[in-house]
C-alpha cells in the first residue's frame, strides 16, 4: 500500500512560469554580456550584515578548522558589500544574479529567500542607471515602447496627500494618515519614516506604475540607506525605486563612497537597533577599508527578480513564480 | 492575558479591539524594501458584524479574545432572553436580542445553532443554514398553478415572511435557506 508523505509536493509555479524564469535568466545574461558588464559571484554567507533596522538576518553557524568555538555567519540580504569590495579592487562594471535572504518577511509579495539581480556601473549617475534598467525591462517585456516616467517622492506626496514629506513633522504626518481615513492609524506609534512608509504603502504605492514603469526619485535623506545625499538638495538622497503595476521592483543608489559617513550611518543604525530591542549587527570593516581605499564613483541597483516575473506575467502571488515558497518547504 | 503576535495572525483568529471581540478575515503583510513592516488586517466585529480595517506594526502583540463557537440547542424564549443548552454538558446559556439578531426569525425549539460565546456569554447566534417551517398565513393561490414565475408573501410559524410560489398553502411545511432568506422547496411530511 502506498504511504502518504505530504499532500502537496508540487511546485507553486506551473511549468510555463518556470520556463519564463529560465528565459529571463538567459536574457539578463545576454543583456549584460552585450554591454561589457562582467558576471560575478560573491558569498551568500558573510561574517557581517547590514545595519538597517528594517532588515533582519537569517544566520547560521560554522564550526570546523580554525573555528573551534564556531562562527556566526549571516545569509546576505543583498550581495552589495562584497560587490563594492570588488569595485574598489578595480573590477569595473559588474552584475550578479543570485539568492538573497531576509528574516521575518513572508506574504504574497515576500519570501524569506528570493532572487536578486544587482549591478554596478562606475561612472554612471542615477538617471543613466535608470535608462539602463528601463532598457532591460523593455527587452524582457518584449515591448520597446513600454512607457516610463520619473517622479520625485515629494511630488507624489504633494499630489496624492497634499503634504510635503521633506518638511512635515511627525504630528502632521499622523494627522494626514487619520484625515485620509487610514483605518487603525489612530493607535499606531510611529516615527517620521514609519508614517512616511505607511502613507506611501497605503495611498501612493498601489497606483504606481499602472500604465508603465514609474521611477520614484529623491527619497528623503532619512531613508538614504546606502545612497549619497543629493548635493543640490541635501534633504534628499540620490536613491530611486522602480514600480510597475503597483509592485516595488528595484532600488538604486548613487553609491555613498565616503567611508567616514558610511561608518557613521552603520553606527547610527546600530544605535537604533539597540534602542528598539534589536540585535546590533557586526559592522563590515572590510567594506569600510575598501571604501577608504577608494570606491569609484558609481551607481548600483538591485532588482527583485521574483517580483519582476510577477509583473511581467501578471501574477499576483509570489508563490506562483517560485518553485517552492516558504509554505511548500 | 493571552496575546497574539502579528506573526500568528491568520484568517479566523479572534482579537480584542477597542473592547470588542473581532475575527480576522484577511491579513496582508506589507513592507517597503527599506522600511518598517506592517500587517494590514481586515476584521469583523463579532458584536456588531461590522467589517473594519486596521494596521498593525509587524511584531506588535494584540490581546486575544476569549471567544469560541459552540453548537447549542435552542430551548425557549421568555420574550427578553432566548435560552440555549449544550446537549453534552447540559449547560444553559441566555442570549439577548442583540446577540440573536436575525436568528429569531428562523429558529424553533430543538434547532441546533452555532453560538459564539465571548467570556462565556452568547454574542452571536447563527441559525442552521436550512430550516423547515410551517406556513401560518398566505393568500390562497390559483388552483393548479405550479409554475415558479410570480409569487406571493407567506408568513411562517416563527413570524418570518418569505416569498413563495403561488401554489403554497397555509399549513405547508417549507424548506428555507436562512442565509438568503429564500424559499427552497416544500418539505416532505415526516
Amino acid at each position: 500500500m502506498a504511504r502518504r508523505y505530504a499532500s502537496d509536493w508540487r511546485p507553486g509555479a506551473p511549468l510555463e512560469i518556470l520556463e519564463a524564469r529560465a528565459r529571463l535568466n538567459r536574457q539578463v545574461r545576454a543583456f549584460f554580456d552585450a554591454r561589457g558588464v562582467m558576471e560575478v559571484e560573491t558569498p551568500l554567507l558573510g561574517a557581517s550584515f547590514g545595519t538597517d533596522p528594517a532588515i533582519e538576518p537569517l544566520s547560521t553557524r560554522f564550526q570546523g578548522p580554525g573555528y573551534a568555538a564556531g562562527k556566526t555567519l549571516y545569509l546576505q540580504s543583498s550581495p552589495e558589500f562584497f560587490m563594492k569590495r570588488l569595485l574598489a579592487a578595480g573590477s569595473g562594471p559588474i552584475y550578479q544574479l543570485c539568492k538573497a535572504f531576509r528574516n521575518g518577511e513572508a506574504g504574497c509579495r515576500h519570501n524569506p529567500e528570493f532572487s536578486i539581480l544587482e549591478w554596478y556601473r562606475p561612472g554612471f549617475d542615477a538617471p543613466a542607471l535608470m535608462d539602463e534598467l528601463t532598457a532591460l525591462v523593455r527587452e524582457l517585456a518584449g515591448d520597446p515602447a513600454l512607457p516610463e516616467r520619473r517622479r520625485s517622492y515629494r511630488a507624489l506626496f504633494l499630489e496624492a496627500l497634499d503634504i510635503d514629506p521633506l518638511e512635515a513633522d511627525v504630528a502632521a504626518l499622523a494627522d494626514c494618515a487619520r484625515q485620509h481615513h487610514l483605518l487603525g492609524a489612530d493607535s499606531l506609534d510611529l516615527d517620521r519614516d514609519g508614517w512616511l512608509n505607511l502613507l506611501m504603502a497605503g495611498f501612493i504605492e498601489p497606483g504606481l506604475g499602472r500604465d508603465g514603469l514609474l521611477y520614484v526619485t529623491g527619497f528623503p535623506a532619512s531613508q538614504a540607506s546606502l545612497a549619497r545625499l543629493d548635493p543640490a538638495d541635501p534633504r534628499t538622497a540620490a536613491r530611486f525605486e522602480l514600480y510597475w503595476k503597483g509592485l516595488e521592483l528595484a532600488n538604486g543608489f548613487e553609491e555613498l563612497a565616503d567611508a567616514g559617513e558610511q561608518s557613521e550611518r552603520f553606527e547610527r543604525e546600530n544605535c537604533r537597533r539597540y534602542s528598539q530591542g534589536q540585535q546590533p549587527m557586526p559592522v563590515d570593516d572590510a567594506l569600510l577599508s575598501a571604501m577608504e581605499h577608494g570606491l569609484p564613483a558609481c551607481a548600483g541597483v538591485a532588482v527583485g527578480v521574483d517580483r519582476l516575473l510577477m509583473a511581467l506575467l501578471g501574477e499576483g502571488d509570489i508563490d506562483r513564480v517560485l518553485g517552492f515558497s516558504l509554505a511548500r518547504l | 492575558m493571552a496575546t497574539y503576535n502579528t506573526n500568528e495572525f491568520r484568517g479566523g483568529l479572534k482579537l480584542m479591539l477597542d473592547g470588542d471581540p473581532c475575527v480576522i478575515i484577511e491579513n496582508e503583510f506589507v513592507k517597503p524594501g527599506k522600511g518598517q513592516a506592517f500587517n494590514r488586517v481586515k476584521l469583523r466585529n463579532l458584536k456588531t458584524g461590522r467589517v473594519l480595517e486596521k494596521t498593525f506594526k509587524s511584531g506588535e502583540s494584540v490581546e486575544a479574545a476569549d471567544v469560541l463557537d459552540r453548537d447549542l440547542a435552542y430551548l425557549y424564549t421568555d420574550g427578553e432572553f432566548w435560552y440555549f443548552m449544550d446537549n453534552e454538558s447540559y449547560e444553559q446559556y441566555q442570549a439577548d436580542a442583540a446577540a440573536m439578531g436575525d436568528a429569531v426569525k428562523w429558529i424553533k425549539e430543538q434547532d441546533v445553532c452555532m453560538v459564539t460565546l465571548w467570556n462565556g456569554s452568547p454574542i452571536a447566534v447563527e441559525p442552521p443554514n436550512f430550516v423547515v417551517l410551517e406556513v401560518t398565513e398566505t393568500d390562497p393561490g390559483l388552483k393548479g398553478d405550479t409554475s415558479s414565475g410570480g409569487g406571493k408573501p407567506a408568513t411562517l410559524e416563527t413570524g418570518a415572511v418569505v416569498r413563495v410560489p403561488l401554489f403554497v398553502q397555509i399549513g405547508d411545511k417549507l424548506k428555507v435557506d436562512t442565509r438568503s432568506g429564500e424559499y427552497v422547496s416544500r418539505a416532505k411530511d415526516e
